[in-house]
């Protein structure tokens, strides 16, 4: 039997590290896998908490959770593609400016 | 059963399942060289050992005798990491395949597959979706552009028809009504009129398994779809910077996969272990199952072979439009119709 | 006792997955530990007894959208990223402001949130519910979803093409051959 606040705690860590990951990161890809980070420890706790309170819904939240990470990740990445023809760099800190 | 008795029996099973695969894919390899020699009109190994029998073990010993290059241009994690992904995944699906039914040995009821899973079919896809990883990541560590184009062009092939390949067993789950491997096959016993046996196939879905028989040849990168790894295409793909024991792996994983997909087409599509009547006294009847069932997958991989060595090869364009233009909406047809017929007969 | 070794295993196992991540440099590796994260996930949703969600979080998650990511990055073969002055503000002020939160977090979630415990396989996650679920009660989300996998698509494949290709396509409408 274990206590509902350590997953809770395992969904926070998650969440956190990919907060950090978001903000120190200057690689974009690395910024996007950190906001997959984030999503997973969102989808953690659904999970938990759908245990707890045995309520279904929560896993099917689950689910539109993970096909909005997709779509977004899809076109986030095309994105990063079309950024990078142009700017030829996939660091943040030289995408600054809206001129080349 | 306790704790300690289950996994005791769990690993006496999976070391018996290991054992037998592997000799498989080594014999595969065998029956591969036999069948592809005879259809071009030549006899295929014969030197070593009665009909060429002791070839794979030949084969296996000069693999671990060969110098095990480690080019200094590779990224090395990755280069080294990369044909362990691809066997670990190839060989993991194994354990959630049935082989026949309960049996009773020294007063322990145990099925005759490791682990008996409610959502096994579900499992086997994810881990054929995890064994993409092995591909592109042995194409891109090897830092050169035959092998980066042959990763590349692989895993785009097998992440495509990995979709067509899951749409057309949802047919299947639609009639069975469950995900478990051994509910599939339990749901296709007895037959029709006394004689036909109450097959998938049979029952409508032979749509879904000539899907399934394209999807499972582009999965597993054979002809007619191996260009990816063709020799005369871009040199051998991705694994072109790859020699002695990771070559092997890389071997032995495309046959244990092309082994596994055998395996699930007989559970889905040809009625598992069920044969013509049980004979025999008790002993004889628990282990005829099993021999249905690899009458089933010789047979599947018999035609596996038997079409390696007569279709050419499509193009990388012609190959991608196949999937996405014909098979995919194939399988979405078939899946509509079954699912309305289901419903309107329920 | 065992559930709470293997839960304690694999939150390990996501939680150093997830530093990795943020450790290493090269993005090749911070997608593979990404995909190790997202695998000891599915156990813990095994465990909590939604055995449904595990596999779609594998075939979907680690199958899908990661080969995808790993795509780009071998495609773009970015390298090694370089440390900036404005990442190094970011390194000193983000990390120990993140762990201070993260450890305030985890104090009042441990201490004063008044849950229980949870069984090993407490949800009842057959497929069959998941599917009535899906397609009675949450029918509309369920297909407005489906028109933004749609739009997403559309997307990716306008985005992502050449802009010299489309130019050329545009300004000979009618070159036929000779």
């Amino acid at each position: 039997m274990v206590p509902l606040s350590y997953y809770l705690v395992l969904s926070g860590i998650l969440f956190a590290c990919g907060v950090t990951g978001f903000l120190i990161k200057r690689n974009i890809i690395t910024i996007f896998m950190s906001i997959e980070l984030m999503l997973n420890g969102v989808n953690l706790s659904f999970v938990a908490f759908a245990a707890q309170w045995h309520a279904l819904s929560g896993q099917v939240f689950v689910f539109f959770v993970m096909v909005v990470a997709a779509a977004e990740a899809t076109v986030g990445l095309a994105i990063i593609i079309a950024v990078y023809r142009t700017r030829e760099t996939l660091n943040v800190d030289r995408v600054n400016l809206l001129k080349l | 059963m306790s704790l300690s008795v289950f996994i005791l029996v769990s690993v006496i099973k999976i070391v018996i399942a290991l054992g037998v695969l592997l000799t498989a894919v080594a014999y595969t390899v065998w029956l591969e060289r036999k069948v592809v020699g005879h259809i071009q009109n030549r006899w295929g190994p014969t030197r070593v050992g009665p009909f060429g029998l002791l070839q794979p073990l030949a084969d296996g010993v000069k693999f671990i005798f060969k110098e095990d290059l480690l080019p200094p241009h590779v990224y090395k994690p990755l280069y080294i990491a990369a044909p362990m992904i691809a066997l670990i995944f190839a060989l993991t699906s194994i354990s959630l395949i049935p082989v026949g039914n309960w049996i009773t040995v020294f007063g322990i009821h145990t099925p005759l597959e490791i682990v008996d899973v409610n959502i096994g079919l579900l499992i086997v896809l994810g881990i054929t979706s995890l064994g993409v990883y092995g591909v592109a990541l042995a194409g891109w560590s090897s830092n050169s552009k035959y092998s980066l184009l042959g990763g590349l062009r692989a895993s785009a092939q097998m992440v495509s028809y990995e979709i067509s390949l899951g749409l057309s067993l949802v047919g299947v789950l639609i009639m069975a009504g469950s995900f478990s491997l051994r509910d599939i096959v339990d749901a296709q016993s007895g037959t029709f009129w006394g004689f036909i046996p109450r097959w998938n196939i049979f029952q409508g879905q032979f749509v879904a398994f000539f899907i399934y028989l394209m999807a499972a040849y582009a999965e597993t990168n054979r002809i007619p779809f191996d260009l990816p790894e063709a020799e005369t295409e871009l040199v051998a793909g991705y694994h072109t910077e790859y020699s002695a024991m990771k070559f092997a792996m890389f071997f032995m994983a495309e046959y244990a996969n092309m082994i596994t997909v055998a395996c699930l087409a007989t559970l889905l599509f040809l009625g598992g272990w069920h044969g013509p009547h049980r004979f025999g006294p008790p002993i004889v009847q628990a282990i005829l199952p099993v021999f249905w069932f690899a009458a089933k997958i010789f047979a599947f991989l018999f035609l596996y072979i038997w079409v390696r060595g007569t279709l050419p090869r499509f193009r990388y364009d012609q190959l991608m439009a196949f999937g996405w233009k014909f098979l995919l909406p194939l399988a979405i047809a078939n899946l509509v119709i079954t699912a309305l017929i289901v419903a309107l007969r329920s | 006792m065992l559930h709470l070794f293997v839960f304690s295993m694999f939150g390990l196992v996501c939680v150093a997955g997830a530093v990795n991540l943020l450790v290493q440099r090269h993005p090749i590796n911070s997608a593979l530990s990404l995909v190790v994260v997202m695998g000891s996930l599915a156990v813990e949703y095994l465990l909590l007894g939604a055995e449904f969600v595990a596999a779609v979080q594998v075939i979907v998650y680690a199958g899908a959208i990661m080969v995808l990511f790993v795509f780009v990055i071998m495609l773009l073969n970015a390298g090694v990223e370089d440390r900036s002055r404005g990442s190094r503000v970011a390194m000193l002020f983000g990390i120990p402001g993140m762990l201070i939160g993260s450890v305030l977090v985890a104090w009042v979630l441990l201490e004063r949130s008044g849950t229980g415990n949870v069984a090993v396989g407490a949800l009842p996650g057959p497929p069959k519910v998941i599917g009535w679920l899906l397609f009675h009660d949450f029918l509309l989300p369920f297909e407005v979803t489906s028109v933004l996998v749609l739009i997403a698509i559309l997307g990716a494949v306008v985005l992502a093409s050449h802009p010299a290709s489309a130019r050329e396509a545009s300004s000979q409408p009618d070159k036929r051959e000779g």
